[in-house]
């Protein structure tokens, strides 16, 4: 009777052995690797908009205010995106024949919205208030980053539940004054605990233990 | 144990039928001589007839949650399938986790032209009508970007005052139906409004045709005041047209009767909040008719008892007694209730006459007056004592004749002007009212289609091929009309037979108005373009009258301006119609009382409305059966068959869904020598295996599984119409595959209510009935506590008192400490939400459940998956039968949504930590972590939890994609999901408050099943404010909570014991 197992038959249990070993953990590491990339997680991806919208140049050199175009940021959960005519607004006035804009002219000729990609995509489980947090002194650039630096619009952090947590677990680590949430300059200042306790305190903001709860952003 | 996947006809299966049934018809025998349950067998408070019986079969099914999946797990061959499936998946569920590509770029959209009002992500509430049985309910359609979402009832409309019926709650999902038809059709061909047009203009351009001599026009019941005037100018520009109805007026025989009685047409109109003592006769006001919610609000007003335990005696409630064949919501609410059937219901009424001292003829079954004679005295005295404080309602289904009774004990009572008034008929086929019947209207017409004298039908709403009686040809004398036109809103069997089919719109999408069950008149505008070509009545009785195409915003604001003599440019008129239009109500529209008397003749006018009545009145009442036919609760006449969400809506006593069945009483199915049927997966889980009987009605005969409803008239059956349908849609049934039986085959002109000399012989075939009464059960533990009002004023503290010691030791010692669970804080500011549901309240409608189903995206699941027990609704309404199967002494309503205990028996068992608690006491349930263990249902003692067995949601079709909320995630395969307490609303509320920097108060958080709810029988706030509405009724004496003293589960949501008020002079009844 032939043997059952081939000589290499060791070597097969040896690699299973160590594979099993470190195998296993480096797979694990590797996919949370991946989970946390940026081809995970889209952040500092940025995408091919249908036109190339400058954030830099309407906020940073125009000095355009972020809700001229974002009007509902203060009462809605959504920040809103401006439409057409908004756009025109300006746009009839000034660069009227450029080619980057074309888009919007048709768009507001023909009443066919322009389709933007979205750059902040949420899970569709996670029901996101832009409104409370304006409210409660989160500044835009807390999430959005420095926006009025981006020639092109990209998600800045991961956008990952424990980056959600994070701040909700230390709202004080972020906090600013509301006056300041739409300031894109602003720095925190070296006491910003100090100043982030009072504020969670002035504003109201609840304790962690309530804000860390499920169904705040999942139902 | 494979057998109880299939089901049929196992020998352990037949045990226990077997047993079953003897144990119900030993009560049955034993009930007749003797009165008295035989002791040992039986509860207090049951659900099913198994339950009742308690057989061991029984008791071993409710040991098993999913005993359809039980079964397979126990046969040895599928076990070890399911292992090596199980494998595979343990291997895959990490892989399944972490997807390769990244998540997909997804679009946004913004507007080219912003809307004025529209913010992003907040909802817009537009006030409008539904029109339903010629009467209208006035709503507010919540719409997000554009898009109707949900419906909620007008506060400040008379007929709702916030609250819906289930039915209001569903005519969204009619809105997005993709059944619904999207174009003109010619002979099943595409073709335009054009085409339709030209073809009824060369029609009338015939010769002879001019003044409309060919032309008819059949129309639904006309609610809107605009439709009706354009009906009157197209009878003046083509004065030979005839108009004809193809549907019952509301309160119609009671606009006949009041012509017999007053001398003129009258429609009754209701005073609950004054009448001490109801009668009602064979009326089922509660659900349905015009009115119903109000009615219902105003009955419950007078029933709700909040006194503390020193004031008890003070408590006062209104009484009201139910003569019924079927049991319905408001019988089930009755405080003596008689079981008769339909066609007794006469009888008894002349014999209270008589009783009360009225000269009527003699009782025609002077075996009623007999029979029932200490009811008949009971109730005569009760009404005597509260002259003027008291009603009498007769019910559309009993003849005028009764509907005259009822005027004339309640002009005898000294009720008119108090408890009943009478205003303008609210709705008639013609202006003029010269007629109310709509079957000779009817008849008329299918006689003159046969002798060929109609060139052109146009079928305006209805759909008289189905529901016409079996005896009136109309389907065959349509063929003989050369150009049938027909407008709907489905491809139904109507418009099968007609050459044209035109879209009709859904009344979200045009303009019209509608008068409530009192005369307030509501504008009703469109909330969202018509998504196909469809368009309005209005529109095409305008193209009929003068080939004008006219939109319908138009014609309704011509006949306004007109109604308030004001000219259309004026900005008095746009400020008044802007008014309308916001608050929902045309002011000054309610239509005043009018000033009747009861003519001295009204003996006679019942003589000879008797007269008219089918039948010989002598015949011995048993020889026959009886055959009572009604709406379906659900789906009505058949117009909702394609509405998912009303189909699988549990009816509110039977509690079946997709479909209906022939109901008899325990007794009566014993005579037949029918009993309950086999399980198919256990009763437990819905999938009753019930015989099929032939019901033969002269000549003419249908197939119907049989029902036993106890409570229920002997020797009766009552069927419910609008099933059977076979062009309805996907949903309600098609040619190849019905929904249940279309009882309109054995309805005739003459008997379109009930008829006698009905026989019925058993097949050897069984169907499976998805009834979900026995289904979630919780052990028959103490659910429902219930006491007459004396006994409370006795004991006021009879709720606390029935916990007995040991219990409230065992609750105690929970209480201090002894807990596994690690104790919350729930003090200020921290909101402690909690829910109170009270049991006298509660008349089962439904509306609940619908408006869950809406709110929450709750999918429908079909008539096998309901058979399984895996229906998906977030509250369900258990209904209760108190005493025999028999006699049963009181039926009782209680609706579960999730308990969201403090000590959650759900939580602890979760291995992925889904279900988890909230800061603010909410049991929450996280989806996106959910794998799906089932434990958790498992654990619960509530049976609250559901789980998606497949892929229920719809993900995909462009149209129901669209009815979604989109604050509540679409839950997909694999997910347990549960009662919320709308915590989407709760969060919005308290994000509202805190940006407008102001604390929440009472009221700012209302669930959806508290918003629907008629009778506010449920409260929802926070336990923390001292003052809210929910904190000071659970203060209530009557406050109880279930299982909370076996379980100590500490549930949030609570219960107030049911009061019942029989009359304290009389024994019995």
């Amino acid at each position: 009777m032939a043997q059952e197992f081939p000589p290499y038959a060791n070597f097969l249990a040896r690699l299973t052995i160590v594979g099993a070993a470190f195998g296993l953990p480096l797979l694990v590491w590797l996919s949370l690797l991946y989970t946390r990339s940026s081809y995970g997680t889209n952040a500092r991806v940025m995408h091919e908009q249908p036109v190339p919208f400058s954030h830099q140049h309407h906020v940073a050199v125009l000095q355009i205010d972020c809700r001229y175009c974002h009007q509902s940021v203060e009462t809605s959960s959504f920040a809103g995106l401006p439409a057409t005519e908004t756009c025109m607004n300006c746009h009839s006035q000034i660069w009227v024949g450029s080619q980057m804009l074309a888009p919007v002219r048709a768009s507001y000729r023909s009443g066919q919205p322009i389709h933007w990609k979205r750059v902040y995509n949420p899970p569709g489980f996670v029901y996101f208030d832009h409104s409370i947090h304006v409210q409660k002194g989160i500044g835009c650039s807390s999430c959005h980053g420095q926006i009025d630096q981006m020639p092109l619009t990209y998600q800045v952090p991961s956008l990952l539940m424990d980056w959600c947590i994070e701040c909700h677990r230390h709202p004080e680590r972020e906090i600013r004054p509301r006056e300041a949430v739409f300031d894109m300059h602003y720095a925190k200042p070296d006491d910003q605990l100090d100043l982030g306790r009072r504020l969670v305190k002035e504003y109201g903001v609840k304790d962690p233990y309530d804000i860390t709860s499920c169904s705040i952003c999942h139902r | 144990m494979g057998s109880l996947e299939t089901g049929v006809g196992s020998k352990e299966e037949d045990r226990t039928r077997d047993r079953m049934n003897q144990i119900l018809f030993a009560i049955s025998d034993q009930h007749t001589t003797a009165a008295s349950k035989p002791a040992g067998v039986g509860r207090r408070y049951w659900r099913s007839l198994e339950e009742f019986c308690d057989t061991d079969e029984f008791r071993r099914l409710v040991q098993r949650e999913y005993p359809s999946q039980a079964a397979f797990a126990l046969d040895p061959l599928n076990r070890r399938k399911f292992l090596s499936l199980m494998g595979a998946s343990l291997a895959l569920a990490g892989a399944s986790g972490c997807s390769i590509t990244p998540a997909p770029t997804t679009e946004i959209v913004p507007y080219v032209r912003r809307p004025e009002d529209i913010v992003p992500g907040k909802p817009l509430f537009f006030a409008s009508a539904m029109a339903h049985d010629g009467a209208a309910v006035g709503l507010l359609i919540e719409t997000h970007e554009g898009r109707p979402t949900k419906v909620e009832g007008n506060p400040d409309h008379p007929a709702s005052l916030g609250a819906t019926s289930a039915i209001h709650q569903a005519s969204v999902l009619d809105l997005y139906d993709p059944d619904r038809s999207q174009s003109v059709r010619y002979l099943g061909e595409t073709r335009t409004w054009d085409d339709a047009i030209d073809a009824f203009r060369a029609m009338m351009s015939e010769p002879g045709q001019q003044r409309g001599g060919g032309l008819r026009l059949l129309i639904g019941t006309v609610a809107s005041p605009t439709l009706r005037r354009q009906l009157e100018s197209l009878q003046q520009r083509l004065p030979d047209a005839r108009l004809h109805t193809c549907e019952s007026a509301p309160n119609e025989r009671a606009l006949q009767a009041a012509r017999a009685g007053f001398g003129e047409h009258g429609s009754p109109r209701y005073d609950f909040t004054k009448a001490d003592v109801v009668l009602s006769l064979d009326a089922d006001f509660l659900y349905e008719g015009p009115g119903h919610l109000r009615y219902a609000a105003d009955f419950i007003s007078r029933r709700r008892v909040r006194t503390s335990a020193a004031d008890a005696r003070q408590a006062t409630m209104n009484r009201l007694y139910v003569v019924e064949p079927a049991v319905t919501c408001t019988g089930a609410k009755a405080d003596h209730r008689l079981a008769l059937r339909a066609s007794e219901v006469e009888a008894f009424a002349r014999s209270l006459a008589r009783e009360a001292g009225l000269s009527t003829p003699a009782a025609a079954h002077g075996d009623v007056r007999s029979r029932h004679s200490t009811w008949i005295s009971a109730v005569a005295h009760d009404l005597e004592a509260h002259r003027g404080r008291c009603l009498v309602i007769a019910g559309d289904r009993q003849p005028a004749s009764v509907q005259l009774l009822a005027i004339a004990l309640n002009d005898h009572f000294g009720n008119i002007g108090q408890t009943v008034e009478y205003t303008r008929p609210i709705a008639s086929l013609l202006a003029n009212g010269s007629t109310t019947d709509w079957i000779g209207s009817f008849r008329d017409l299918t006689d003159a289609m046969g002798q060929g004298a109609v060139k052109c039908l146009v079928i305006l709403g209805g759909n008289p091929v189905y529901t016409a009686p079996a005896d009136i040809p109309f389907a065959e004398n349509l063929a003989k009309v050369p150009l049938r036109l027909r407008l709907g809103l489905h491809e139904d069997e109507t418009s099968r037979l007609c050459q044209w089919h035109l879209p009709e719109t859904h009344f979200m999408e045009a303009w019209s108005d509608a008068i409530a069950y009192d005369g307030t008149a509501t504008i009703v505008q469109p909330v969202i373009e018509p998504l196909y070509e469809g368009r309005s009545a209005h529109e095409v009785v305008a193209i009929l009258t003068d080939s004008r195409e006219v939109p319908g915003r138009a014609i309704v604001r011509e006949y306004w301006a007109n109604e308030w003599k004001l000219d259309l440019g004026s900005s008095e008129f746009e400020t008044r119609w802007q008014t309308a239009l916001h608050d929902g109500v045309v002011e000054g529209t309610r239509l005043p009382a009018q000033t009747v008397t009861l003519n001295t003749r009204w003996q006679s006018e019942l003589a000879r409305e008797s007269s008219q009545l089918e039948g010989s009145q002598n015949e011995d009442p048993t020889s026959s059966l009886e055959i009572a036919f009604a709406m379906d609760p659900s789906i009505c006449d058949g117009r909702f068959a394609n509405n998912g969400w009303l189909q699988e809506l549990p009816k509110p006593i039977t509690k079946i869904t997709w479909g209906n069945t022939a109901i008899v009483s325990p007794a009566t199915a014993k005579r037949l020598g029918l009993g309950m049927g086999s399980y198919a997966h256990g009763g437990e889980h819905g999938g009753y295996h019930m015989p099929v009987v032939t019901l033969t009605l002269d000549g003419r005969s249908v197939d119907a599984p049989l029902w036993i409803m106890p409570g229920h008239a002997d020797d009766a059956v009552t069927v419910h119409l609008g099933f059977g349908r076979r062009h309805a849609g996907r949903i309600g049934g098609s040619s190849d595959e019905t929904v249940g039986f279309n009882a309109n085959l054995l309805r005739t002109a003459n008997s379109l209510w009930f008829a006698r000399d009905l026989k019925i012989t058993a097949t050897d075939q069984t169907e499976i009935v998805a009834c979900t009464q026995a289904h979630h059960q919780m052990e028959g533990r103490d659910s429902i506590r219930a006491a007459s009002l004396n006994n409370f004023q006795e004991h006021p503290n009879f709720v606390s008192q029935a916990i007995d010691d040991e219990r409230r030791e065992r609750t105690l010692r929970a209480a201090d400490g002894l807990s596994l669970l690690t104790p919350h804080n729930y003090d200020p500011p921290r909101h402690k939400w909690g829910m109170l549901i009270d049991l006298t309240s509660c008349i089962g409608c439904n509306a609940c459940v619908a408006a869950c189903q809406a709110e929450n995206n709750i999918p429908v699941v079909g008539k096998d998956e309901v058979s399984r027990g895996r229906e998906m609704h977030w509250i369900r309404i258990d209904r209760y039968v108190a005493g025999d199967a028999d006699v049963p002494k009181a039926f009782h309503f209680q609706p579960l949504p999730c308990m969201h205990c403090e000590n959650a028996p759900c939580e602890y068992v979760c291995p992925v930590e889904a279900t988890v608690h909230s800061a603010d006491g909410l049991n929450d349930m996280i989806y996106n972590r959910c794998v799906g263990t089932r434990f958790c249902s498992n654990n619960c003692p509530y049976k609250v939890r559901r789980f998606n067995f497949l892929a229920y949601s719809d993900f995909d079709s462009p149209g129901r994609r669209m009815q979604y909320n989109p604050d509540v995630t679409v839950r997909s395969r694999g997910v347990m999901e549960k009662c919320t307490y709308c915590v989407q609303r709760i969060r919005h509320a308290e994000i509202g408050a805190e940006t407008e920097d102001r604390p929440l108060v009472d009221g700012d958080v209302i669930t959806a099943c508290q918003a629907a709810c008629p009778t506010q029988a449920i409260v929802f706030g926070d336990l923390n404010d001292p003052q809210s509405q929910v904190k000071q009724a659970k203060d209530s004496p009557l406050h109880y909570s279930l299982l909370d003293e076996e379980l100590n589960t500490r549930p949030r949501t609570t219960y107030l014991a049911e009061l019942r008020n029989p009359n304290p002079d009389w024994e019995g009844g």
